[in-house]
C-alpha cells in the first residue's frame, strides 16, 4: 500500500466531506427563516454597542508560543522516521537520537530560563 | 474503477452517516451523563427518556436562522466552519474498525502522521472564525484556543514517538497487528504515553478541564459566539467528531483496537466470537464516557496553569519517555 493509489480514498473523503458541509449549508439556507433586525447583526458585546474595532492589539505571548511551536514541532517530526526504523539502526540510531534530544533539551532549557514558557 | 472509486465511496458514505448519527446521540448521552452526575434527569420530554432529542436537535439547528454579523468578513466567516469540520471528518479515513479491508477507508503507511496533520488543520478553522467574526470575545477565544491546541499538539506528537518506537510502524492497521504479535495492548507497555495522550486529547478537543476557549463565564461562548444556525452546527459537529476520533485513535494505539482483551491468553479465545468492531466500539464508548465523566467532575484550569502543564510538565515527561523507550528497546 505504498503507492499513490492508497490516497485516492482519502481524496474522495475530502471531497465528500466538503460536499456534505456545503450541502447542509445550502439546505439550511433554503429552509431556515430570516428576519431582518439591526441589533441582531451587531457583534455581540453583552448588549452594549461596540465602540472600538474588535481587532485590537493582543498579547505578544501568543506569537512567542506560535514560534516555539514551529521549532518544537519540526524537531518532533524528525523523530518519526527514526522511530519507525529503530530496529535496523539499533545502537547507532540510539546514540544519534540521544545527541539530537540533548541539543533539543538545551534549546528547551534556554527558552525556559529566558522565561519564554512563563505565561504571567 | 470499482475498486478505486465505487467501493471506497460507499465506505465513506456509510462512515460519514455513522459519524453523524454517533454525534447526535453522543450529545444526548453527554446531557444524560452530566444530568445524572448532578442528580438531574436530563432531557425527558421528547420520546421515552428523551431519546428522540437526538433527532429533534439537528432538525431544529437546520431550521434556525443563520446570521452573518455586518462587521464580519463574509467569505472567511463562511469558510471557517467548513475548514473546521472537513479535517475532523477526514481524520476518520485512517481509523481502522477491523483488520479486514472492509473496515477501513484507507490504510496508508504514514497513517498516524496523516492523522496528526489532518487534525491540526482544524486550528485554522478556529482562528479564522475568531478573526472573521470581528467581535472581541470570539477573537480572544480563538487566540486562546489556537495557543492551547498547538501547545498540547507538541506534547502529544512527542508522546506518540515513543509509541511508534514500540510498534515500529506508522500504519494504524500495522500498530494493531504489532499489538497482536507482541501479545499485549500498548497501554500496558506505555502507560506514561497513554496518560499523556489522554490529557493531550482532552486539551486538543477543548474539553473540561481544558475548556478555556469556551469558558462561558468570561468569554460568553468561545470562538463561535457570533455563529448561529447551520454554521454553528458545523462547528459543533466538528468538535464532537474530534472527540470521537481521538477516542478511537486512543483505543487503537493503546487498547488494541479491534483486538479482544489479553490477545496472548489462549484460554480467552472464545472472546473472539464477538466481532472485532464491537470490541473497538465498546472501547470508544468507554473513552467517550470517560470524557463526559471528567467534564462532570473537574473544575477548569486557569490559563497560565494550562500553559504550564503543557510546556513544563507534559513536554519533559514525553521527552524522557522517548529516551527511556529508546534505551530499553536497544538494550533489552
Amino acid at each position: 500500500m505504498d503507492s499513490i493509489e492508497a490516497y485516492v480514498p482519502i481524496l474522495l473523503f475530502v471531497l465528500v466531506a466538503t460536499g456534505f458541509a456545503l450541502f447542509t449549508l445550502i439546505v439550511s439556507a433554503l429552509v431556515s427563516s430570516s428576519k431582518y433586525n439591526k441589533v441582531k447583526l451587531e457583534p455581540y458585546e453583552c448588549g452594549i454597542e461596540p465602540e472600538t474595532d474588535a481587532r485590537d492589539r493582543y498579547s505578544v505571548r501568543y506569537y512567542l508560543i506560535a514560534m516555539l511551536f514551529v521549532i518544537f514541532d519540526v524537531e518532533t517530526v524528525f523523530m518519526f522516521p527514526w522511530a519507525v526504523i529503530m530496529d535496523e539502526l539499533a545502537l547507532f540510531g540510539l546514540i544519534e537520537m540521544l545527541v539530537f534530544i540533548f541539543i533539543l533539551v538545551l534549546g528547551y532549557v534556554y527558552a525556559w530560563r529566558k522565561g519564554a514558557l512563563e505565561w504571567v | 474503477m470499482l475498486d478505486t472509486f465505487i467501493i471506497p465511496l460507499l465506505k465513506i458514505v456509510v462512515l460519514l452517516n455513522a459519524i453523524l448519527i454517533s454525534v447526535t446521540f453522543m450529545v444526548l448521552m453527554e446531557r444524560k451523563v452530566i444530568a445524572w452526575a448532578q442528580s438531574r434527569l436530563g432531557p425527558m420530554r421528547v420520546g421515552p427518556y428523551g431519546v428522540l432529542q437526538a433527532i429533534v436537535d439537528p432538525i431544529k439547528l437546520i431550521l434556525k436562522e443563520d446570521i452573518t454579523p455586518v462587521k464580519a468578513d463574509k467569505m472567511l466567516f463562511s469558510l471557517a466552519p467548513i475548514l473546521s469540520l472537513v479535517p475532523a471528518l477526514v481524520a476518520f479515513a485512517v481509523v481502522p474498525f477491523g483488520g479486514d479491508e472492509l473496515f477501513y477507508v484507507a490504510d496508508i503507511n504514514v497513517g498516524l502522521l496523516f492523522f496528526l496533520s489532518v487534525t491540526s488543520i482544524g486550528v485554522y478553522g478556529i482562528i479564522l472564525a475568531g478573526w472573521a467574526s470581528n467581535s472581541k470575545y470570539p477573537l480572544l477565544a480563538s487566540l486562546r484556543a489556537s495557543a492551547q491546541l498547538i501547545s498540547y499538539e507538541i506534547a502529544v506528537t512527542m508522546t506518540l514517538v515513543s509509541l511508534i518506537l514500540t510498534a515500529g510502524t506508522l500504519s494504524m492497521v500495522g500498530i494493531v497487528e504489532a499489538q497482536l504479535t507482541d501479545g499485549v495492548w500498548y497501554g500496558f507497555v506505555q502507560p506514561v504515553a497513554f496518560v499523556l495522550v489522554l490529557i493531550g486529547g482532552l486539551a486538543e478537543t477543548n474539553r473540561v478541564p481544558f475548556d478555556l476557549p469556551e469558558a462561558e463565564t468570561e468569554l460568553t461562548g468561545g470562538f463561535h459566539t457570533e455563529y448561529s444556525g447551520m454554521r454553528f452546527s458545523l462547528f459543533f459537529l466538528a468538535e464532537y467528531a474530534n472527540i470521537i476520533v481521538i477516542s478511537a485513535v486512543t483505543a487503537i494505539l493503546f487498547f488494541g483496537g479491534w483486538l479482544r482483551p489479553f490477545p496472548n491468553v489462549e484460554a480467552l479465545a472464545f472472546l473472539d466470537l464477538i466481532p472485532g468492531w464491537i470490541w473497538l466500539f465498546s472501547k470508544i464508548f468507554l473513552f467517550l464516557y470517560l470524557f463526559m465523566w471528567i467534564r462532570a467532575t473537574l473544575p477548569r484550569y486557569r490559563y497560565d496553569q494550562l500553559m504550564r502543564i503543557g510546556w513544563k510538565l507534559l513536554i519533559p515527561i514525553a521527552l524522557a519517555n522517548i529516551v527511556v523507550t529508546g534505551i530499553v528497546k536497544v538494550l533489552v
